[in-house]
């Protein structure tokens, strides 16, 4: 916590001083079991409600229960908040919340030398240390000299204030959690009645465990007070936030409402075709949860049945949408073939994780750019296009139906595991300021072929079964330009594969131009796209700040891409594409634009940080003298 | 004829449902018998064209579509289940019938086709049987006779056959029923009973592939041998087969079937009960065949159950009685907001 910047008394504490921060960044981590989502979720809640900006990133492990103690089954949540804006999760904690040895092995090379390690003693014994890989007990042997370590025996703590309540040994220990947290309300001045509020609503069913919670929760919150560990308390001041309403939201609830929201303005019943993956199938949930707007959520047996299932609605006449990740994408891609040559409207959230195969479930990646713009037999163009934020997703979500339905295509939307489980606050948009989606259905026969064509956008017109007097068959064999019979004609092929391209192609007249962040011209552009966003951004505004002529471009639409993608590169001395793959981006802008673009890959599961895009860039351009750093950065 | 007869739409006739599409089946191919029988059954069921929808995979069978003036869509290799499934979700006032192929419905579409069957859409699935993939000229399919030699098993199939009704009673299948493309009547009949039939009715229906699996059943199908070897079901009569109708079937201690000469008495006969809720019954029909037993044709099983898009839409219902309609104003400020001013 280097930006402490005054140190002041606030009111209500008894002695202790309270020092504002401007930014901090805590990350709980513990056993699978310990609950540590739950903690991070409730405190980025309450971090929220305080008025702070805010990025967070849950991290946790493939395995539903891998052997308590092990460094397999750690999990972890991390929150950044600040009185500025905030663009990622950031780079490292200030403060590793720990609550067994193999937590700690696992996050302390995150945690900068100085910062805050808060442990719980009472799971560091010999069998927990020994899980852990360590010969000795890290809190006393010296090794973490260079850290804030507060050693607190929660274990024992939650026990001994649990005691009497009637709980099994198994329910006390669960507590544990919220102890933690209440001793992270305490520490960073946060107001516990509506947390344990928040607490009684969340165990409505079980009075007794939400008393239990409370308890531990207190408990927490007034060692903190009592104990006088901690030399003194952390506000984070409000951060000027643009005035609204707000709500807390991960990306995969963005894209879920944001589809209810994209069929509700088509006036269409939405129908998702779903089988479950990690990191998409909270899209699934949370849709499952609105039957009473229209929503019809359909389990099915394999990703083949979920995609066919939603051509098949998408043909009956609703917003047809189906969600997956990686491999299930790989599983739909014929189907997906199918919706391009019936020319129908098909909404596809790709989550991305890590691959190939199974690959990394529970991580991100970016790696299926190829797969959604390439990634299926015959030449079979679809729209790609891909959300910055966890907001954006439901921003995306509305596009991509937007586009499906007016161009009678398939769209897929690339969200990954990072933006899917990571939150933002994230402002409401007004009702009445959300454009309708207009959608004809033909029902006048005269003059009906199947695939007449909208002479702008090349749409075919949309029929659906039930109209009187236009009963027609359409499928997956090459059809007769306009007609639409079956046609196996040499020339028909060619004639309406070029047609197929050219009606994706087109949309690029529809969406709009890229955006530069910082000046139009300069030294080096970073391209990025889908949920880099933040760490590019970031690392942008500081190299900037210090007098690098640095700019940033964020691709939200990937196939076709904005008109002006082309001339926007030309204008950069160097254009360095920051992706979390091997380069897919980068082929297709050499590819599309022969720029003489380079590379900077990382494909670890995890997201950027800030400091790496810093570093390379400060590799490409050289570093700068400080003197010229200081004259620069008055300039802006 | 009454006066309000101008008022009415037209009878629909066979000829309504023949498309302009020229058929290419090869000439002979048992498909032929089954599209004009249900072209023959469609204007009988007082259905307007436009409410009709037929979907199906790939083969040669699910060219079937293109031959209906209906709605239609021929699909993708065994997916027209699943297709099928998302049309009758989105618009339970159509009336959708699957077309598909044994290769199509219980090679690469098994999976759809088994779970269709248990969430019991209201589907009706044809699976014209000829024991072999015809559009991919003549390899085994899952329902080729053991041993068969084809381009892909030069030296005989190693697979053991599915049997299609023993899946679909595997499955719950609400509606299964057999027929035979040559013999017209019971064809129609069937069909008739499908359509009738709420729920996922499930009909084989054998068919000769005359290029690449010809005679296929023949050993059963034959006028000479019909008699003996079909077992035609009708509910509530006792089972009773053979040119003389001098066999019956019946029920061992043991609960094994077996075959006994009657004459003229067929108590302690089976007597055939489509509408059994428990599925033994009309599994223990399904594994009959030769060489000791009759095959059976006509309507194994009828019952009604609630259909997944009748459960769905009493869901939504309910969840809308509940909560009320939902509004965009109420799904975006879901869970806790604050305000920022
Ligand atoms: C994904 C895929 N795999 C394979 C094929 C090739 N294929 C087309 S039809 C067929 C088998 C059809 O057999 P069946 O369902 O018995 O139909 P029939 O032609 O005998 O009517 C196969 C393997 C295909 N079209 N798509
Ligand atoms: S190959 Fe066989 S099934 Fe296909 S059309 Fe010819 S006869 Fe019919």
């Amino acid at each position: 916590m280097s930006n402490i910047k005054n140190t002041q008394s606030a009111p209500g504490d008894r002695q202790r001083p309270t020092s504002e921060l401007e930014t901090v960044v805590i990350r709980f981590a513990g056993d699978s079991g310990d609950g540590m989502q739950l903690t991070g979720t409730e405190f980025t809640k309450s971090v929220a409600l305080e008025g702070s900006d805010l990025a967070t990133f849950p991290d946790y492990p493939a395995e539903i229960r891998a052997p308590a103690g092990t460094l397999a089954g750690v999990s972890a949540y991390q929150v950044h908040f600040s009185s500025q804006e905030v663009f990622t999760p950031g780079d490292q904690p200030d403060v590793l919340v720990v609550m067994n040895p193999a937590a700690l092995r696992i996050n302390l090379p995150d945690l900068p030398r100085g910062g805050i390690i808060i442990a719980n003693v009472g799971s560091f014994t010999q069998p927990n240390i020994e899980k852990a890989g360590y010969t000795a007990n890290p809190l006393e042997d010296g090794s973490l000299s260079g850290y804030q370590v507060f050693a607190i025996d929660i274990s024992k703590q939650v026990a001994l204030a649990l005691e009497g309540m009637g709980l099994t040994a198994k329910e006390v220990g669960r507590c544990k959690n919220f102890y933690a947290l209440g001793l992270m309300f305490w520490l960073y001045n946060h107001p516990m009645e509506r947390e344990e509020k928040s607490i009684r609503a969340k165990f409505q069913k079980n009075p007794k465990i939400a008393e239990a919670n409370i308890t531990a929760f207190r408990a927490g919150y007034y060692y903190g007070e009592t104990a006088e560990l901690f030399p003194s308390r952390f506000v984070v001041p409000p951060a000027v936030i643009a005035p609204g309403t707000y709500r807390h939201i991960t990306g995969n609830e963005a894209t879920a409402i944001g589809l209810i929201t994209a069929a509700q303005l088509a006036s269409l019943p939405l129908f998702c075709g779903s089988y479950p993956i990690t990191p998409a199938s909270d899209i699934l949930h949370t849709l499952a949860m609105y039957p009473h707007y229209d929503v019809i959520t359909f389990q099915a047996e394999d990703e083949i049945a979920a995609v066919a299932a939603t051509i098949g609605a998408a043909y009956a006449g609703a917003l047809g949408v189906t969600t997956t990740s990686g491999p299930g994408m790989a599983l739909k891609s014929e189907a997906i073939g199918l919706a391009v040559m019936a020319e129908l409207p098909l909404v596809i959230v790709n989550v991305q994780r890590g691959g190939p195969s199974t690959g990394l479930p529970t991580k991100t990646e970016q790696a299926d750019l190829f797969q959604a713009v390439f990634g299926r037999n015959g030449e079979c163009p679809v729209v790609v296009i891909a959300p910055a934020t966890p907001g954006d997703c439901f921003w995306m979500a509305i596009e991509a139906a937007r586009i499906a339905i007016r161009h009678m295509c398939p769209v897929i939307c690339l969200s990954d595991g990072y933006l899917a489980n990571g939150a933002e606050p994230w402002k409401l948009p007004e009702v009445a300021s959300l454009q309708k989606i207009p959608v004809t259905f033909r029902t006048d026969p005269q003059g009906f072929y199947p695939y007449l064509r909208e002479p702008k956008t090349l749409a075919r017109p949309w029929v659906v079964p039930g109209t009187p007097g236009m009963e027609h068959r359409i499928g997956g064999l090459e059809k007769e330009d306009v007609i639409g019979n079956v046609s196996y004609e040499a020339n028909n092929h060619e004639k309406m594969v070029r047609i197929r391209a050219e009606k994706i192609a087109r949309i690029v007249h529809e969406i709009p131009n890229a955006t530069v962040y910082g000046d139009p011209s300069g030294d080096l552009l970073i391209v990025g796209w889908g949920s880099t966003y933040g760490a590019i951004t970031q690392a942008v505004k500081s190299l900037r700040r210090r007098g690098y002529r640095v700019s940033a471009l964020h691709l939200r639409y990937l196939n076709p891409m904005s008109a002006n993608v082309g001339q926007i590169l030309a204008n950069f001395r160097h254009v360095l594409v920051a992706e979390m793959n091997l380069g897919q981006l980068l082929m297709m802008l050499r590819a599309q634009f022969l720029v003489d673009a380079v590379g900077f890959h990382k494909i670890q599961g995890r997201p950027f940080k800030i400091s790496e895009i810093v570093t390379k860039v400060e590799e490409i351009l050289g570093a700068r003298e400080q003197a010229e750093l200081c004259t620069h950065a008055e300039v802006g | 004829m009454t006066q309000c007869n101008l008022e009415q739409a037209p009878k629909l006739t066979r000829k309504d449902f023949i498309s302009d599409q020229d058929v290419r089946w090869c000439p002979g191919c048992g498909d032929y018998a089954i599209l004009a029988g249900i072209q023959r059954v469609m204007p009988e069921l007082g259905i307007p064209r436009e409410k009709i929808v037929f979907v199906s995979g790939i083969g040669c069978s699910s060219r079937f579509p293109y031959y209906m003036n209906t709605y239609g869509f021929h699909s993708i290799h065994g997916r027209a289940p699943a297709i099928a499934t998302g049309i009758k979700l989105t618009r339970p006032d159509l009336m959708i019938w699957v077309i598909t192929g044994d290769g199509d419905g219980l090679s690469i579409g098994g999976n759809h086709l088994i779970h269709t069957m248990r969430r019991n859409v209201d589907l009706k699935i044809l699976l014209f049987n000829n024991r072999i993939y015809g559009l991919t000229k003549g390899q085994t399919s899952p329902t080729s006779v053991h041993g068969m030699k084809t381009k892909s098993t030069p030296f005989g199939a190693l697979d053991r056959p599915f049997n299609p009704l023993s899946v679909a009673i595997g499955s719950a299948a609400t509606f299964v029923a057999r027929s035979i493309d040559i013999d017209s009547p019971h064809l129609q009949y069937v069909l008739r009973r499908a359509a009738d039939h709420k729920g996922t009715a499930f009909v084989e229906l054998y068919q000769n592939c005359n290029v690449f699996n010809d005679g296929t059943w023949e050993s059963v199908t034959d006028k000479d041998v019909r008699s003996d070897r079909l077992l035609v079901l009708e509910h509530g009569k006792p089972l009773v087969f053979g040119k003389e109708r001098k066999k019956g079937i019946r029920m061992r201690p043991d609960m094994s079937p077996e075959v006994v000469e009657i004459d003229g008495d067929t108590s302690g006969l089976l007597i055939h009960d489509e509408t059994r809720t428990d599925e033994g019954y009309h599994f223990m029909l399904s594994r009959l065949s030769g060489p000791d037993f009759p095959q059976p044709v006509g309507v194994l099983r009828a019952v009604r159950e609630p259909t997944y898009d009748e459960l769905m839409t009493e869901q939504g219902r309910t969840v809308s009685q509940q909560q009320g309609k939902g509004n965009l104003e109420k799904l975006l400020h879901a869970g806790e907001t604050w305000m920022v001013s």
